[in-house]
């Protein structure tokens, strides 16, 4: 377990230089996320037009491995259909659970270290699962909801 | 008054290596590490005397009862209780606090009542209060913390009400380290009317704590901080008291009769232990009180101020790093919490894990004290009697890979943050 499997680069450059960070308003989706034992806190606004990701912001605090997988998630899934996010959003759980990543996840494959972390593994879901929640509320029209991973380990 | 030099010997696990790198235990403010008798004793109870007590005629039964209330009359002594009756068993500081919140709370405080907290208190003395608050229609009020981390104790004068039923307080802080003013909060909140209960899990372990000095109604401690069994502690509580609260749970070993409608109690304080209790745990947690009085509480105070004192200036000297809490070693015990710049605790903690220090990340049971001090999560590094100033060098030698690994991270955000602000 090297430290640099989980501290890669571009892991650390994500957390130094957040994307796509800040609020959106209006918009169509907004889910809060929080892992309360780590501290993690986590708000995620995205505007969808046409059935894609139109634009996609998010704000609060937290480890590296949270900010910059979260700051990966925006970059990867803007202009991609609701569809498409949701299938992004299985593939990378699925490659936290240990499953061979899928091509488009692009940087993100950077966080298939953390795995050797068994208590990172919620930091790197967070926005994930939050994100998850969000197009299930979006899709049934219910009011926005808050999540948590920490009781998925 | 010197530690003896060989007391990291007495402490098996702390001779071990974590990935190659030698271990730095930093934790016990969560739990201590147990010396050889503690575990030897343990053994030697369930290789040679494990009966059930209060009940068994033959002898091994006899020695386990025996020895079972040996233990609490050396932890009535140890803290300086009026008799050994004093001294409740119970799996350790939150069950105790539940005690006295489910049967004096539940006896004493009705509809508009008050219940006086701190913002520094550990969760185990927050929850148990709003279920009988919320059970009750009382109300929760809250001594403030000042910016230094101390208790901004002149608010009292506007906190206690002829309503105020309890006072609750940390002895010493888990996250701050502050040792708190007991005596005179106990002393103001009698004047007021109000029992005192005393959150002792962080003090008893490291500094003499005499029940009668602090003027307490009720405290409550936890074995496994002080080098003692987890699932073992107790609650000391005035025995006219403990006399006058209703039993707590209900079962065996706590009645003299039981009959089909109601039963009678035995006196205290076998009414507050039904059912079997933790008997080894509760033994052995007296083979840790000899051992600590055979050091010496003078001297484990004395050895963890100096540490601490020295933990604090080393610490001070790291570019970004904030404490949270007292910076001097005065009326302060030996956890010190602190963040770093825009590194995440839970990174902190990662990486001294990898050089092989066990720190702790997080809230630690604190939630209304990190938001107090407007942040989600600190780190926390703790003493107890066998760590060294060699730890503390280890310590920080290990945040300065912190500072390397995430400095141009650290340097870049805050000038973005800066920039946004």
């Amino acid at each position: 377990m090297a430290l640099d499997d989980l501290y890669r680069e571009v892991i650390l450059d994500h957390y130094a230089h957040p994307r796509n960070r800040g609020r959106l308003d209006p918009n169509d989706i907004a889910v809060e996320g929080a892992n309360p034992l780590c501290g993690d806190e986590l708000a995620l606004f995205v505007r969808v037009r046409d059935g894609r990701v139109d634009d996609v912001r998010f704000e609060g605090r937290g480890c590296s491995i949270s900010q910059a997988s979260t700051s990966m998630m925006t970059e990867v899934i803007k202009g991609k259909t609701l569809d498409e996010v949701r299938a992004l959003v299985n593939a990378f759980k699925g490659m936290m659970r240990g499953e061979e990543p899928a091509d488009d996840l692009g940087d993100l494959v950077s966080l298939q270290g953390v795995r050797k972390f068994p208590v990172r593994i919620k930091c790197a879901t967070l926005s994930w699962v939050a994100l998850e929640q969000g197009l299930d509320d979006h899709a049934t029209g219910r009011s926005p909801t808050k999540t948590t991973t920490e009781t998925e380990e | 008054m010197a530690l003896r030099a060989d007391i990291r010997e007495d402490f098996p696990l702390l001779h071990q290596t974590v990935g190659g790198k030698p271990l730095v235990y930093l934790d016990s403010a969560a739990t201590s590490q147990k010396p050889r008798v503690v575990i030897d004793a343990l053994t030697h109870y369930y290789c040679e005397y494990n009966a059930n007590v209060h009940r068994g005629i033959y002898r091994i039964a006899e020695e386990a009862t025996a020895r079972y209330e040996e233990s609490r009359s050396k932890i009535a002594a140890f803290l300086g209780a009026a008799r050994p009756e004093e001294i409740v068993f119970t799996r350790g500081t939150t069950e105790a606090i539940n005690l006295v919140a489910g049967t004096w709370g539940r006896s004493r405080v009705g509809a508009g009542d008050e219940i006086l907290l701190t913002e520094m208190e550990h969760h185990s003395n927050i929850v148990p209060w709003q279920l009988l608050a919320a059970e009750k229609g009382a109300r929760l009020r809250y001594i403030p913390v000042t910016d230094e981390g101390r208790l901004e104790l002149g608010a009292l004068d506007r906190l206690l009400t002829d309503r105020t039923k309890i006072v609750s307080v940390t002895h010493q802080s888990n996250v701050l380290g502050t040792v708190n003013p007991i005596r005179m909060v106990a002393d103001r909140a009698h004047a007021a009317g109000a029992h005192i209960v005393v959150d002792a899990a962080q003090s008893v372990p490291h500094q003499a704590v005499d029940v009668g000095a602090l003027g307490a109604d009720f405290v409550a401690f936890s074995g496994h901080k002080m080098l003692g069994p987890t699932g073992s502690g107790g609650l000391w509580a005035r025995y006219d008291l403990l006399e006058a609260m209703p039993p707590y749970h209900g079962g065996g070993e706590m009645i003299m009769l039981v009959g089909l409608d109601h039963s009678t109690y035995k006196d205290p304080p076998h009414k507050f232990e039904a059912g079997t209790p933790n008997i080894a745990d509760s033994i052995v947690l007296g083979v840790a009180v000899d051992y600590l009085r055979g050091i010496g509480l003078g001297a484990i105070a004395e050895h963890e101020r100096d540490l601490t004192a020295y933990a604090l200036a080393r610490l001070l000297q790291i570019p970004g790093l904030t404490i949270i809490g007292p910076k001097e070693a005065v009326d302060r015990g030996g956890a010190v919490s602190f963040t770093m710049d825009v590194v995440h605790p839970h990174d902190i903690a990662q990486v001294l894990d990898q050089e092989g220090i066990a720190v702790r990340a997080g809230h630690h049971c604190a939630q209304p004290l990190h938001r107090r001090f407007g942040i989600p999560a600190s780190a926390r590094a703790s003493v107890h009697l066998y760590n060294t100033r060699e730890d503390v060098d280890r310590l920080v030698e290990g945040l300065l890979v912190v500072r390397r690994l995430f400095g141009r991270s650290a340097y870049a955000m805050k000038e973005e943050v800066s920039g946004a602000g």
